[in-house]
């Protein structure tokens, strides 16, 4: 199962520059708490973890819980290094997984 | 006729007893429902010392930004900030946060390290009603700093039905 995601990595920037990386996903982060209309309750389906990677190296790591609202929103920070790769994943139930990516220019 | 009666009067009083009972029965469950379908402050408190184990948890460095009053719990924009230089010797480790009253205590819990260069975040959250969140860091000498946030909520989300 894959979701669509949106992100925001700037192309090009100085070298120790501090940027901003902003991810959306469509995702509807059903919480497992809500009554359908048959008056069963609907099953959890929830994205758990997001893993941001840096030319291969863990940068930031999220922990979501049903508490994070649908089609999860989160911006984060980190240091420009080195001209490379930053790749974003989410994971959740259901055996969702879904991987974007984004070069980044470093001068 | 009199023992007729006695007896009469007696289905009543095992009836009227019977349907007390059961009305007493059906508070209870629901009091027990209501009880374990919510966090209280007693679960969030739990949930942080599960974080941050016996070390005490100092108030500052950390400051949550939220709207005071929002109109609807299911996309509440939160955005949590530590003050940290963020240098290889001194950052932030992890950045939790919890609410009060959501089924569950935990909203988020994120890693980060000195490459973050900023220890800030933005999310949306949801809130099941108005309640008071609390964010806490963890610093990489192990201290822990703490924000907390009123929040008004009109709209409550999370345990919404569809019905």
């Amino acid at each position: 199962m894959t979701a669509r995601a949106l992100i925001n990595v700037p192309a090009k920037a100085r070298r120790g520059e501090i940027i901003e990386i902003k991810t959306l996903i469509a995702h509807p982060m059903e919480t497992g708490f809500r009554v359908g209309l048959n008056g069963a309750l609907i099953a959890r389906d929830i994205i758990t973890t997001f893993r941001c990677t840096y030319n291969g190296e863990e940068i930031f790591r999220a922990d979501f819980s049903p508490a994070i609202a649908a089609n999860p929103f989160l911006t984060f920070f980190t240091v420009a290094t080195v001209t490379g790769t930053i790749e974003l994943q989410w994971e959740g139930d259901n055996g969702l997984s879904a991987t974007e990516s984004a070069p980044i220019t470093v001068e | 006729m009199t023992d007729d009666r006695a007896k009469k009067s007696a289905t009543r009083r095992d009836f009227l007893a019977g349907t007390a009972r059961l009305a007493a029965g059906i508070t209870l469950v629901s009091v027990a429902a209501t009880k374990s379908s919510r966090a209280t402050p007693a679960t969030m408190q739990a949930a942080i010392r599960k974080v941050v184990g016996a070390a005490p948890v100092r108030k500052g460095k950390i400051m949550i930004d939220v709207p005071p009053l929002v109109e609807n719990g299911n996309t509440v924009p939160v955005t949590i900030t530590v003050d940290s230089p963020m240098t290889a010797t001194e950052y932030v480790k992890s950045i939790h946060l919890f609410n009060e009253k959501n089924p569950q205590p935990n909203v988020i819990g994120v890693h980060l390290g000195p490459r973050a260069g900023k220890a800030a975040l933005s999310t949306r959250i949801k809130l099941a009603d108005a309640q008071k969140i609390v964010a806490v860091a963890q610093l990489n000498d192990g201290s822990f700093w703490s924000d907390d946030a009123d929040v008004i909520v009109t709209i409550a989300a999370c345990v919404e039905d569809l019905q």
